[in-house]
């Protein structure tokens, strides 16, 4: 399977008689089966084929708009998501809450039905606050969502961009070892990557300070309901008991806002406790990949030679990206790209 | 004003006051009671209007100790006309109305305001609440006694705790020579934080900041504390967690003067109604996850806080079922679930979402009418009894209603401007056919059937 240049969408329609449903809005992994994320891995694979050539363009998405419409700051994943449109041949609009009528008190629903009425075709959003993509999903009924990250809650394509990466480099995922380590109280990578990895056959094993994990994964709280995460994951508090045999170490980042709410006593003793460095790592499997969601706060969650060492595939996570986002941008604007 | 004569026969008529529980018919004339039983045909006078009360139950008007009404200030989310029809229509005859109002109801002009207004446009009796500090700013106790006099039913700062543990103590200790309530709203903010719902599975699924049963529990023992230290009356508001029950549980058992209240929705919905599919338990958040109709405070919380807060209820713990009918406009809740605004327009769902703890057998019919008139009207004190009685000679505040007829929620239909409820587009079963306040006629619904006076069987 290869994207041609000369993409037929007649046929593409016709084709999806006896198929599902094709996916409109891509808000988070929760309600991905393993078969359709299989799917969106294998077309990026094919994207990333594009994107190795002398000249990174097909035609794929020509005609077609894509706004990005980011409530937070952001380097990676707009970039990435502004690259993937381009070389579909897309039209990408770029658009920040800062310089908008955001900044004159417009809300989100009416700047959605706004952009809406421009006749845009996906909507790519990042926004502080969780469930914001839902909000657009809900009451735009013209327009694909695409959740850049929102707020706590979830940031599905980095999450399939982190499958895509290890599986890559260790092919299945199904009974390998992924440990996540840091915040994960606060961290919608990880909710993202907990149900990706789980759907994918992974165990999952979170480790970080008791503070910063959702309340019902507390080990010793047993006072409390047990969420969906409780079945995919495990929990260790110690880091160097955690990491054994390990076939994927990811580190989260940690804003160092944390420590001054109180959720840690020190940067001094988190980094003691929880950062990924070559002496935890040895105690991995031997081929372990480190990764990072970005950006990194080198030093903290992650030692300076663990990021740049051998075991990391920081870097090609972010080349992935633009793959996966490709992938995605073509499947909610056109379709599911085996048909092609 | 002159009302007529009204009787109603045939009916299940459940007095609580009384301990009655029997069919029969009731006869309303000159605003009061006149009498209830089997009467015969000679006791109905002339040109009397006659209900069908076949099937239906007669019970005393609903009293709501905790309703927003938003007026003055928020008339575009409610005003005591609009609120008062909903009350009607949901079979409260007795409203207490939140002073969380701008200006806030913490002084004697402002009180005489909320009585004007519900004497001219009120199809219901409202009972103003009047602030416990100034301006519900939590620095400073209000002019409790001027409140009092000019006829506030009890004193909250609603929307917010009394915050500072020293002046609710100073509230308690003030407020205990005038025989009236102070009902906190029990948030230890500290450990709320910047929660929007329950801490849980669900938030954390979908990565919404939550608020921790402690947050209510702590300041809940704190009142308790400061109740007993000064022998004030504490009416506890709007509990939800399981831990609160044994708490207020407690403080009756070393026999403090404390009272609590539970809401409709804390007795039938679940946090997982966040996830949008009315409960319906789901693996994915769905698409219409974050449901903002279902963000309130306290917030929807567990199945076994659920659980726990029907058998207080039932136990008798928790004293009266309050609907905190929160009516917020559209614009409020169109917004991400972290900036909607708290509450739930509860008036005309609470009978039908009540029943269904009747028809689960988790509560009887008996006790859940209880804990609408005489519960709440004990908590308020002496005065309103005959608020919920039907005992001859007191007010002919009525409320009649069909357990068996199943209606769709459609807020469209709602007589409140607040349309904000997680209920939408569900079925309830049991609805009121009429409401009576003061012996008018003020709310006729859907089953409601007149007999001529001649032509009865």
């Amino acid at each position: 399977m290869s994207l041609s240049r000369t993409i037929d969408t007649p046929d593409i329609e016709g084709s999806l008689t006896s198929e599902p449903k094709p996916r409109k809005h891509v808000l988070d992994l929760d309600d991905f089966s393993q078969e359709e994320i299989s799917a969106v891995l294998d077309s990026a694979r094919s994207m990333k084929e594009v994107l190795g050539r002398d000249i990174k363009k097909v035609p794929a998405l020509r005609g077609k708009v894509v706004v990005t419409l980011f409530y937070e700051a952001s380097t990676r994943t707009r970039i990435s998501f502004e690259e993937a449109g381009k070389v579909l041949s897309a039209d990408v609009i770029n658009m920040s809450s800062s310089g908008s009528s955001t900044e004159k008190g417009e809300s989100l629903l009416n700047t959605g039905l706004t952009i809406q009425a421009m006749g845009v075709d996906t909507i790519v959003i990042r926004h502080p606050h969780s469930g914001a993509p839902y909000l657009l999903a809900q009451n735009l009924d013209k327009v694909s969502i695409i959740n850049a990250g929102d707020g706590l809650h979830a940031h599905p394509t980095q999450a399939l961009l982190d499958l895509y990466t290890v599986q890559d480099k260790l092919g299945s995922m199904e009974g390998r070892k992924v440990v996540i380590v840091g915040d994960l109280l606060h961290s919608r990578v990880a909710r993202s990557d907990i149900w990706g990895f789980a759907k994918m056959g992974a165990k999952v094993v979170l480790s970080g300070p008791n503070t910063l994990m959702p309340p019902d994964l507390i080990r010793s709280n047993n006072n409390i309901a047990r969420s969906g995460f409780a079945s995919l994951v495990e929990v260790d508090t110690n880091l160097d008991r955690a990491i054994e045999g390990a076939d994927v170490v990811m580190a989260l980042r940690l804003q160092q806002e944390r420590q001054h709410a109180g959720f840690l006593p020190s940067l001094r003793e988190y980094i003691r406790r929880w950062q990924v460095t070559d002496e935890r790592m040895a105690r991995a499997n031997p081929d372990a990949m480190v990764m990072h969601p970005g950006p990194m706060n080198e030093g903290i969650e992650i030692s300076n030679s663990i990021a740049h060492g051998g075991s990391s595939v920081i870097e090609e996570q972010v080349t992935n990206g633009v793959a996966i986002r490709m992938a995605l941008l073509y499947q909610v604007t056109i379709g599911p790209a085996q048909q092609l | 004003m002159e009302t007529e004569s009204i009787v109603i026969r045939h009916a299940r008529i459940i007095d609580p006051s009384r301990q009655l529980d029997r069919v029969g018919d009731i006869l309303l004339g000159s605003g009061e009671i006149l009498a209830t039983g089997r009467l015969g045909l000679d006791r109905i006078p002339e040109g009397a209007r006659v209900i069908d009360g076949t099937g239906l139950v007669v019970a005393p008007g609903f009293i709501d100790l905790h309703c927003h009404l938003r007026e003055p200030g928020f008339e575009y989310k409610e005003t005591i006309a609009a609120g008062s029809k909903a009350a009607a229509k949901g079979g409260f005859t007795t409203v207490c109305a939140m002073p969380n109002t701008d200006p806030p109801i913490d002084n004697a002009a402002m009180v005489e305001f909320i009585h004007q207004k519900a004497k001219q446009e009120s199809a219901v009796r409202i009972l103003p609440i009047g602030c416990v500090t100034k301006g519900r700013k939590g620095h400073e106790l209000s002019e409790m006694e001027e409140l009092a006099t000019a006829g506030v039913a009890a004193f909250s700062d609603d929307g917010d705790p009394v915050y500072d543990a020293n002046l609710m103590k100073l509230a308690l200790t003030y407020s205990s020579d005038l025989g009236l309530v102070i009902s906190n709203h029990c948030q230890e903010r500290s450990l709320s934080c910047n929660g929007v719902m329950a801490e849980g599975p669900v938030a954390t699924h979908l990565g919404l900041d939550g608020i921790p049963a402690a947050a209510e529990e702590a300041m809940i023992a704190r009142d308790i504390a400061l109740a007993e230290a000064t022998g004030g009356r504490l009416h506890v508001a709007h509990l939800s967690t399981v831990g609160s029950v044994p708490l207020v549980r407690e403080a009756k058992d070393r026999g403090l003067a404390v009272t609590a209240e539970v809401c409709p929705h804390h007795l039938t919905v679940t946090d997982q109604w966040v996830l949008g599919a009315k409960g319906a338990a789901s693996v994915a958040a769905g698409g219409l996850a974050y449901d903002t109709s279902t963000k309130v405070y306290p917030p929807l919380r567990a199945q076994r806080d659920v659980e726990a807060l029907i058998a207080g209820l039932a136990e008798g713990v928790i004293d009266c079922i309050a609907t905190d009918h929160a009516p917020h406009d559209l614009t409020s809740k169109q917004v991400t679930y972290q900036e909607a605004a708290f509450g739930i327009s509860v008036l005309e769902t609470a009978l039908g979402s009540l029943l269904q703890l009747v028809d689960s057998s988790k509560l009887s019919m008996a006790a859940m009418i209880d804990r609408l008139t005489v519960g709440p009207a004990n908590v308020l004190g002496e005065k309103y009894a005959d608020l919920a009685s039907l005992q001859p000679g007191t007010p002919a505040d009525i409320v009649i209603f069909d357990p068996e007829q199943e209606w769709i929620v459609d807020t469209s239909e709602f007589e409140s401007k607040g349309k904000n409820t997680p209920l939408e587009g569900t079925t309830l079963k049991g609805r009121v056919v009429a409401t009576i306040v003061g012996g008018n006629l003020v709310y006729e619904g859907p089953g409601l059937k007149f007999q001529e006076a001649r032509s009865r069987a």
